[in-house]
């Protein structure tokens, strides 16, 4: 009776060699990132009493500023509800047009999705600097940098969902003749639609933290206050604005979970 | 014999049967506020121009910008930002850890004042825009790509403590009861069961981390904190449409390079 071999690690292994080259580029990436940014740790420590200054200033919010902000948080808002909408309305036939489950054609789903992902490569701030361009400053410019920015993610969303639907109701309907629209309306659609408005929700709450700094660069809400109070120097209201915001985000956060939760 | 049925239906509620309307006047109220309350500038005069123009800059875009060798050029800014990205999430990967273990609600209690306080603090710090963060850091250290390296390694601080915490509440506790039952002590547990368990998973998390701090690296610098958003709010602001239009292609390829990295390192990982 013959027993079987002991195994052996072989010399890259008992020598760790993975770990070590690893560890070496990741040494040699940060060795060089420092360098390019001039990361100066010392610099840092000899400003921090400024920096003191900036965050004691910051623990003492303006309370009376809240009835200056309270309107552009209402606007930070509806500037969030319209543009996600608007994005989610475009996402649905872009959606259905890249699911794989409906479209067989590989190169039309190949080419919407690359347009998608070129879509969400953009940040949302980039997106706002170009549209106050275009649109001027104020909500205009917002409501359709949200509308591009919620395009790109909830389309995405919405084709994952698609593509996990039952094709039962689908086939049953195509072997009666079914047009292709009335399968996505009777056969798609009900499947999906508590999904899409969870989603809905979840990109809304997105959109809400990301409208309150898009007016920053001119896009309307309360970032153009943000961007007053910091070129003012008044870091009380800063500090006011960013616990606005917090509730804010946090209301929104709670209602849309409870909304989810109802739904799903 | 005869049967009953022994329950019948019983008609829907009046909630139920008029709750679609409630709602249909609900979202009616929240659209037409939100519709009302926002002042539409409307398309300015020059917008048509403007548009026309910014389609041509985005089709012609200013191809010598990639590299003139005068250290401003696409290239070297580009890579710029992945090092503010790359140095940042590496710093914050470090820092986050301990907070992580702060945070992490290992106790099956409701209220758990150590977890608690960890995850308040993690939200807080999550509460600052990573703007915000970077216009304080340019107070403190000058405009520069330093300031976007300390304002992503802080930001990021709340989104991968909370990250880390979470993996650490829902991990396999198995391999550290095996250490503990073999005799091992509290330093050998940590070092042979919890590390090994849970690293994958903290990498993995860095890796997604730094797909969004290339993101946000790219516009840090719309406020002056170094990378390639500075030369791009210039572009715009002078409406130099070509260059603004490299710009973007840059910022395009780049991030959709890292993406497909960082995607297909995270998938070699779990």
């Amino acid at each position: 009776m013959s027993y079987p071999e002991m195994p052996q690690r072989p010399w890259s292994q008992r020598h760790h060699v993975r770990a070590i080259v690893w560890t070496l580029v990741l040494i040699i990436l940060l060795a060089l990132s420092s360098w390019a940014t001039g990361a100066d740790f010392g610099m840092f420590l000899a400003n921090l009493d400024q920096f003191t200054v900036l965050l004691v200033q910051m623990a003492h919010p303006a309370w009376d500023y809240l009835s200056v902000i309270i309107q552009p948080l209402y606007e930070t808002i509806q500037m969030a509800i319209l543009g996600t909408t608007i994005g989610a309305a475009f996402a649905i036939p872009f959606s259905i047009l890249a699911a794989h489950n409906l479209v067989s054609n590989k190169y039309l789903r190949g080419l919407i999705r690359f347009v998608l992902d070129l879509v969400r490569t953009l940040p949302d701030l980039l997106l706002a600097a170009i549209f106050v361009a275009v649109f001027g400053i104020g909500s205009t410019a917002g409501v359709v940098t949200l509308a591009i920015f919620s395009f790109g993610m909830v389309s995405k969303l919405f084709y994952e969902v698609i593509e996990t639907i039952d094709m039962g109701p689908l086939e049953a309907m195509k072997s009666v003749g079914a047009s292709k629209i009335t399968i996505i309306w009777y056969a798609v659609l009900p499947q999906v639609l508590n999904q899409f408005v969870s989603y809905f929700l979840y990109t809304l709450e997105i959109n809400v933290r990301a409208s309150t700094v898009l007016g920053y660069l001119g896009a309307g809400g309360i970032g153009v206050y943000l961007q007053r109070s910091l070129d003012q120097f008044n870091y009380s209201a800063t500090a006011m604005i960013i616990l606005a915001t917090l509730v804010v985000v946090m209301v929104i956060d709670g209602v849309s979970n409870h909304l989810r939760r109802v739904l799903l | 014999m005869q049967t009953t049925l022994s329950h019948e239906f019983s008609p829907r509620s009046l909630w139920q049967r008029w709750r679609w309307l409630i709602w249909l006047v609900v979202i009616i109220a929240i659209y037409s506020w939100a519709i009302g309350g926002l002042q539409f500038t409307g398309l300015q005069a020059s917008a048509k121009e403007v548009s026309k123009s910014i389609a041509n800059g985005l089709v012609h875009p200013d191809w010598a910008y990639v590299y003139n060798g005068s250290g401003e050029d696409l290239s070297t800014l580009t890579l710029q930002t992945l090092a503010i990205a790359f140095l940042g999430t590496i710093v914050s990967a470090f820092i986050s850890v301990p907070f992580a273990f702060w945070a992490a609600r290992t106790v099956h209690e409701r209220w758990h004042l150590r977890s608690g306080s960890g995850k308040v603090m993690l939200t807080l710090i999550r509460t600052f825009p990573e703007i915000v963060l970077a216009i304080m850091f340019i107070k403190a250290v000058g405009p520069g790509s330093y300031a976007g390296v300390l304002a992503i390694s802080i930001h990021s601080i709340g989104m991968l403590g909370k990250l880390f915490s979470e993996s650490l509440e829902n991990m396999d506790r198995g391999a550290e009861e095996a250490i503990t039952s073999a005799g091992g002590n509290h330093a050998q547990v940590f070092a042979l069961a919890t590390v090994p368990t849970i690293m994958p998973e903290f990498i993995s998390y860095t890796l997604y981390r730094f797909e969004i701090a290339v993101r946000s690296a790219s516009i840090l610098g719309m406020v002056g904190a170094g990378g390639i958003g500075t030369p791009m709010i210039f572009a715009i602001q002078t409406r130099n449409w070509p260059r603004v239009g490299i710009i973007l292609l840059g910022i395009v390829v780049m991030v959709l390079l890292i993406d497909t990295l960082s995607e297909q390192l995270r998938k070699k990982l779990i």
